[in-house]
């Protein structure tokens, strides 16, 4: 009985171990390039590297957002991933409940359809894409950038939201159909909500998709650059502190969104993670 | 008034018909249950009345109103599903109110009669949890007060008790029997479980391959099989069948089944035609068995004899054939004991053996 209960307990350990190891490997880098973007930019340069922020200086934030471009493409970049979210999720929404709830006349054509887009890399895509976008007066703009994103996140998104509301019970909706609702009624009372935690976690890829994305970014705009496309393209005539301020910015947005949006993530209904 | 009518209901999926035309009238307020094996077409009907799926052909009535192109808001219906399909991100107040808060009801009377259908069905202390707080049986409970609070005319209910464990459904069905009194409705019930539909219904409407082969009271369906199926299915032990030939001599008829003799009702000896092959069905609380040779009785051998607390359950060859009895728990019988079985006279079916329907 003894041994049993000390296995249980040393496999609970090991298991404890292995995820503390996992969250340091990612949470360490971030950690540091936290402690680099607060730190005075001369602190960059010093040996040992240090662990805290001492003293605490939001001078290499600010020397970052002050440098030319800056804020007008952190602004870009909102409103690009912004765009791109509400494009994918008004297309992706609907498109992945009729894959997963009716029997269509080539549903399977359709979905292999979907994915077999992303067989093209970003690569083939952009450059007739920007041509095109040349010829019809829409280039350089964020608002093509974000059909260009929309694009990109649109597969994953119907794939995911299509197996999101097929593990939401036909039942549900077909009660509710009894209850008074029409199709419409019943998809918004309860599907959507059922689906919110999965819908959740598609709208979280695709804000950081969007947010993080940069060859298109770069090939699609001059003037109107995003954020990652800002930064890369200016990476090798930039100072160090303006590096690790500008990776502390562009990680900061999807670290938040994430924050938020965590909830719904975890929220199994009626049984929340307190 | 909610009587439904159904006429020639027809349904099919790809190649296979789920309904054949099935024609049936449940009256206003009656308990009707439709019972049968899995995959006769019960819940195919059940689905066409809810207007869950939409019928092949055929018409369907609800109290003067052709439904059958109505989707099922418009049917003044409410129904309970096998599965429950309790919301899970409602609370369980919400979930009982989901259908009156549809008819916007007003907030006072959404609450009395959320607090009305939770007293019947005792789950008042649990209108503030989510339904993955409660049990299965307590959600059960929850969605059958959800179907009640609406008031609708009619309540289908699709296999209800399937999900539960023996005891509770034992439980359940007779609160359901309660319940089902109160709220004034017209029901229908399906289930695959002969006890329950004998239980509760009003009527039994017993089906196979898509068709009713029966339509009756449940003392009627269980006494009078109209087929060899209902029969079997109806019933536990099932009801015995033994093979007999008709013999026509001038004016009498008698059939010779299990090495005795028997003569029909006269009511029946018309539809007799000489030397017919003729099956004769007797249920096994129907037989007297007993260890002294009785005049008229069959004689058999017995093989098995198991107890079964209120009586023993024999199982008795006679001839090639086996015959299920009951006997009195006090009786002793012993496996290869000779015995003879008195048929109740008056509880024999005989069934024609070629298309296996009653003669009448």
């Amino acid at each position: 009985m003894k041994s049993a209960a000390l296995r249980r307990y040393l496999r609970r350990a090991f298991t404890y171990l292995l995820a503390i190891v996992v969250a340091l490997w990612v949470l360490a880098p971030i950690y540091l390039l936290g402690v680099a973007a607060f730190s005075e930019q001369n602190a960059i340069y010093t040996f040992p590297k240090q662990f805290v922020a001492s003293p605490f200086s939001t001078d290499t934030i600010a020397f970052f957002l002050r440098s030319t471009g800056v804020s007008k493409a952190i602004t870009n970049s909102v409103i690009v991933a912004l765009l791109t979210l509400f494009f994918t999720m008004l297309i992706g929404t609907p498109a992945g409940y009729a894959i997963a709830r009716f029997l269509f006349r080539g549903r399977d054509a359709f979905r292999l359809l979907i994915v077999s887009t992303r067989a093209f890399p970003i690569v083939i895509l952009s450059i007739p894409l920007a041509v095109s976008f040349i010829e019809w007066d829409l280039y350089d703009s964020v608002y093509s950038l974000a059909l260009m994103h929309t694009a990109l996140a649109l597969p994953f998104t119907i794939l995911t939201t299509s197996s999101v509301f097929a593990s939401v019970p036909r039942d549900l909706e077909e009660a509710a159909t009894t209850l008074g609702c029409n199709q419409f009624e019943a998809f918004l009372r309860v599907a959507l909500p059922l689906a919110l935690p999965g819908l959740a976690a598609a709208m979280l890829f695709t804000f950081v998709l969007s947010w993080n994305e940069v060859f298109a970014a770069v090939i699609l705009t001059v003037r109107n650059r995003t954020l990652p496309a800002l930064v890369l393209t200016v990476l090798d005539v930039s100072p160090t502190p303006y590096k690790f301020a500008g990776g502390f910015v562009m990680l900061a947005p999807s670290l938040v969104f994430m924050f938020f949006i965590r909830k719904y993530l975890f929220n199994l209904w009626g049984r929340v993670t307190k | 008034m909610a009587e439904i009518k159904l006429e020639t209901v027809r349904k099919t999926y790809g190649k296979t018909i789920a309904t054949r035309d099935v024609s049936l009238t449940i009256h206003d307020r009656e308990f009707m249950v439709l019972l049968g094996p899995s995959g006769c077409g019960k819940t195919t009907l059940l689905r066409g009345i809810a207007g869950l799926d939409q019928i092949d052909s055929g018409r369907i009535f609800i109290g003067d109103h052709d439904v059958t192109d109505l989707p099922p808001r418009q049917r003044r219906i409410a129904m309970v599903f096998q599965s429950y399909a309790v919301f899970p991100h409602l609370t369980v107040y919400e979930n009982v109110a989901f259908g009156l808060r549809m008819q916007r009801i007003a907030d006072v009377d959404v609450k009395k009669r959320v607090r009305s259908a939770a007293e019947l069905l005792h789950i008042t202390d649990l209108l503030e949890r989510y339904p993955a707080q409660v049990s299965g049986g307590q959600r059960q409970r929850v969605a059958v007060a959800r179907a009640i609070a609406v008031q609708a005319e009619v309540l289908l209910m699709d296999e209800p008790l399937s999900n539960l464990d023996a005891l509770l459904r034992l439980e359940m069905r007779a609160e359901l029997k309660r319940l089902l009194k109160e709220v004034n409705s017209t029901v229908v019930y399906v289930t695959h479980d002969q006890v329950e539909a004998l239980s509760l219904g009003d009527r039994i409407a017993v089906m196979k391959d898509g068709a009713i082969l029966q339509c009756d009271t449940p003392l009627k369906v269980y006494d009078y099989p109209a087929t060899q199926f209902v029969g079997s299915f109806i019933g536990n032990p099932p009801m015995n069948f033994l093979t007999g030939q008709v013999k026509v001599d001038g004016s009498s008829t008698t059939i010779s089944a299990g090495g005795g003799t028997f003569k029909p009702s006269p009511l029946i000896q018309s539809a007799l035609r000489d030397s017919a092959s003729i099956l004769l069905g007797i249920r096994a609380e129907n037989i007297e068995a007993s260890a002294t040779a009785v005049g008229g009785a069959l004689s058999g051998s017995v093989l098995v004899v198991e107890p079964l607390g209120s009586h023993n359950l024999l199982t008795v060859k006679v001839g090639a054939e086996y015959v299920k009895v009951n006997a009195h728990a006090d009786v002793v019988f012993q496996p290869d004991q000779t015995i003879w079985l008195k048929l109740a006279a008056d509880k024999i079916r005989w069934i024609d053996r070629q298309s296996g329907v009653a003669v009448a």
